[in-house]
């Protein structure tokens, strides 16, 4: 009401329109909304891709328009969390207008969830997505006649090749200005009885309402919650229930079923295929040839060969993500080399100097180093993720995993977590039962994240041959994955013991991505990430620089400098400076505060740098690698041939030190964002806790047993 | 009486009962899986752990303890 007003005194004010973007997962609701604005929502060809509300903005004409991209949903079951959020946005939240998305080449199940939608009396529109894929099916749909049928318009229209889109707002505009006009919905001759004798009660006894009385009579034998509250309260009630009762047995005796909604779902789908029957003509003949999924699918999910072929490809892509992405590696160093060098004459101030050089261009440098690698990773992932091989390796997984007390469907955050842990809890809302989504969000933290890739690549390629490196960095990752596996086998009976829970997994059809998909999804990560070392790690290098360089203990130079003036040989001087910068730092804030706590990482072999290291990076993953370029970068005893941080690692750690901080990166507490998402997501800081206890003992105990044992075996 | 695990390969049946507990009937539901419907079994996973099937156009994993649950007939 007070908008209506507001119109009429302020005419020429934009007009909003909120939209709520509603349909099956897998549609190409999150696509569509992409192609109408630049937002670049996620997308991906699997079930479960969005899973929280989002708003994007975007202006059409006077129109300001917000449309919310909300979590695919089958039906109004309330199956899974993200499906909650959709069904619980569409009730609770103020918008004008529904766009029911839909894939155009399986209408009839589509069409099932628009029989739910219409019991919400709201104006509808129906985006007919996926066109171009169903003319190359030979499907054609006649839209025109859809509406006319449904009484809903009906626009064609394709995310991916932007067609149609321009209608679809003008459609949504139109309805927006127009008058809600009652959907066509018609059920069998026994439901339509009920519902008349319903209505003909309702008109009787002249029951006021917003919504038509038809509708009433549908959502009361549909038994929906907010429609039995409403009119529990009312007068007519107690005449009105008996009614109803005798209405349901006779729907329920018609269809031969105990359970009203199956009755009804049965009569949807009676009506969707009569719809599907009009308006759907198949033009090329229905063969019986394979279709090019099946002719795909007979090898990658072979009951023999599937799980290798998964394996080669994981391996594959280490190999690239190491030799491809250590080619650029060598540029990038030499770009920071130079502006190092470019920069430190300019700055007269010797600290200044040092902290723009040693602290800012180092500790960034170390993180921009791996982008290459980074690169490499995220596209396997968006490769994995809008192919359709995903739900493919969940399916061959998931008897595998079952045996670990895991759900297949749980592969799907999982390997989320490969790029970034947050993404990741966040997915596990596509779990239904919250036990198997606990488990999950435990183990995310053992799939190492993007973030900890540099850490992997510093450390293989320093000790290990380049055509090594790879293996190594599979193996890493392997047996990050595995461990968390058995330790989810150890919680499932332990502490998240219970029944199992359903796996029921809508196979999508396999997609070729296009290059802009993934450049849009790679993308976005990688600037992500290069924001991140901007700001987060520029700000934490500055940091570890200022803690390692205060105080400066003035005696320590008088004692060396005399000594230094002494020296004889060239040789013997630059060993004396390399000890008063070693000494220097060791009595920093720093050093003080990773001796303080040195005795606690001494038996893994970790001298007080490393430990430093390890625990700046629980702020985040990139600052290990910042911190260890920041302080052997200024520590002492550094060949000064070779400046490389690669060069610097193979000398000042001893081989078996750098095992136990390689399996502490694997397995100890994500980064701070992570575990504020994971407390979040698991409903209480009190798992945060235990989260951090539980890896904290885990990295632990495996680093001190992969020290000794490679102190043994070396 | 049959249910959908005992299929083979290729088989082609339709649906006739559901003895699925509540939630999970509601969603086969959602998926399309009702009386009447008509499904074929498109692949397994090793050991029959897992089997894929086609209900409409649509592709749908199961794990065998849910197919079990789902009354066949042959068509
Ligand atoms: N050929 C074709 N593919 C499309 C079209 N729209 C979307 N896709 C593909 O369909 C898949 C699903 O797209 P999304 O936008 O992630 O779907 P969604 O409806 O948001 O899915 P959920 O968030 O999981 O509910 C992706 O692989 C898209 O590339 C289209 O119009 N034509
Ligand atoms: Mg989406």
């Amino acid at each position: 009401m007070k908008e209506d007003n507001e119109k009429i005194v302020c005419p020429v004010m934009d007009k909003h329109i909120k939209v709520a973007l509603v349909g099956q997962p897998n549609v190409g609701k999150s696509m569509l909304i992409n192609s109408v604005s630049n937002a670049h929502l996620h997308v991906g060809n699997f079930s479960g891709v969005t899973v929280d509300k989002t708003e994007v903005f975007f202006d059409y004409k006077d129109y300001k328009f917000t449309v919310v991209d909300l979590p695919g949903t089958y039906a109004f079951t309330d199956y899974t969390i993200e499906e909650k959020v959709t069904h619980s946005y569409l009730c609770a939240e103020e918008y004008d207008i529904i766009i029911n998305v839909m894939d155009s080449t399986n209408l009839e199940k589509n069409l099932q969830l628009t029989s739910e939608l219409l019991t919400m009396s709201k104006k509808l529109v129906i985006a007919l997505n996926m066109s171009d894929e169903a003319d190359k099916e030979g499907i054609e749909v006649n839209a025109q006649y859809m509406s006319e049928l449904l009484n809903i318009p009906c626009v064609k229209v394709s995310a991916a090749a932007k067609t149609g889109i321009e209608e679809l707002i003008e459609t949504v505009v139109k309805k927006f200005e127009g008058e809600k006009q009652e959907p066509k919905l018609i059920f069998s001759e026994a439901v339509e009885e009920e519902i008349e004798k319903i209505v003909s009660y309702l008109q009787k006894h002249k029951y006021k309402a917003v919504n038509s009385y038809r509708n009433i009579a549908i959502n009361l034998l549909k038994e929906n919650k907010k429609t039995y509250e409403k009119l529990h309260e009312e007068p007519l009630w107690t005449e009105l229930q008996p009614l109803l009762v005798e209405a349901s047995k006779h729907i329920e005796l018609h269809h031969n079923t105990d359970d009203i909604k199956e009755a009804f779902a049965e009569e949807y789908a009676a009506f969707n295929r009569g719809i599907v029957a009009e308006v759907v003509k198949q033009t090329t003949a229905k063969s019986e040839a394979k279709t090019l999924t099946e002719k795909i699918d007979a090898l990658l999910i072979h009951p023999i060969f599937g799980i290798p072929i998964f394996l080669f490809f994981m391996w594959s892509l280490f190999q690239l993500t190491f030799t491809l992405g250590n080619i650029p590696m060598d540029w990038i160093s030499a770009f920071f080399t130079w502006l190092g060098t470019t920069i430190a004459p300019t700055i007269s101030n010797d600290d200044i100097r040092s902290l723009v050089v040693d602290g800012i261009i180092g500790g960034v440098g170390a993180v921009v180093l791996f982008v290459p690698n980074i690169i490499i990773l995220f596209i396997g992932i968006a490769l994995l993720e809008t192919t359709g091989y995903m739900s493919r390796v969940a399916f061959l997984l998931d008897g595998f995993f079952h045996k670990f007390g895991l759900h297949g469907q749980s592969f799907i955050p999982l390997v989320t977590g490969f790029g970034c842990s947050i993404p990741a809890y966040m997915s596990a809302r596509i779990l239904k039962n919250d036990r198997d989504r606990l488990l999950t969000l435990f183990i995310i933290g053992f799939m190492s994240c993007g973030a900890r890739l540099p850490v992997y690549v510093l450390f293989t390629g320093a000790f290990f041959a380049q055509s090594m490196a790879g293996n190594v960095l599979f193996g890493i990752y392997i047996s990050g994955a595995i461990l968390g596996l058995i330790f989810a086998k150890i919680l499932k009976i332990t502490a998240f013991k219970g029944v199992d829970e359903p796996f029921v997994m809508e196979m999508p059809k396999y997609r070729l991505p296009s290059l802009k998909l993934i450049w849009h999804t790679v993308l976005t990560q990688t600037i992500m990430y290069l924001k991140k070392a901007g700001t987060f790690i520029a700000g934490a290098a500055m940091m570890i620089w200022f803690l390692s360089n205060y105080p400066h203990n003035a005696n320590l130079d008088k004692v060396y400098n005399a000594k230094i003036e002494k020296s004889v040989s060239v040789k013997q001087k630059v060993l004396l400076e390399n000890q008063l910068a070693e000494a220097q730092l060791g009595k920093s804030y720093l050093g003080r505060l990773g001796k303080l706590t040195e005795p606690l990482v001494a038996p893994l072999g970790f001298d007080w740098k490393m430990n430093v290291a390890l625990q700046a990076g629980l702020a985040a993953k990139e600052v290990v690698v910042s911190t260890l370029g920041v302080l052997y970068s200024m520590g002492g005893n550094v060949d000064e041939k070779s400046k490389s941080l690669a060069n610097n690692i193979r000398q000042n750690i001893p081989f078996a030190s750098a095992v136990a901080f390689i399996i502490v990166i694997m397995l100890y507490l994500p980064c701070l964002a992570a575990t504020t998402v994971f407390a979040k997501e698991a409903g209480s800081w009190k798992y945060a806790f235990y989260l951090f206890v539980f890896t904290s003992v885990v990295a632990y105990a495996f680093a001190f047993i992969g020290y000794r044992v490679t102190l043994m075996l070396m | 009486m049959k249910n959908l695990l005992d299929c083979d390969r290729g088989e082609k049946v339709k649906v006739s009962k559901l003895n699925a507990e509540y939630d999970l009937k509601q969603r086969l539901i959602s998926f399309g899986i009702m009386k009447d419907a008509e499904l074929e079994v498109l692949a397994e996973a090793p050991r029959k752990k897992t089997i894929e099937i086609k209900v409409g156009k649509m592709r749908l994993a199961l794990r065998s303890q849910e197919a079990e649950q789902i009354e066949v007939k042959e068509i």
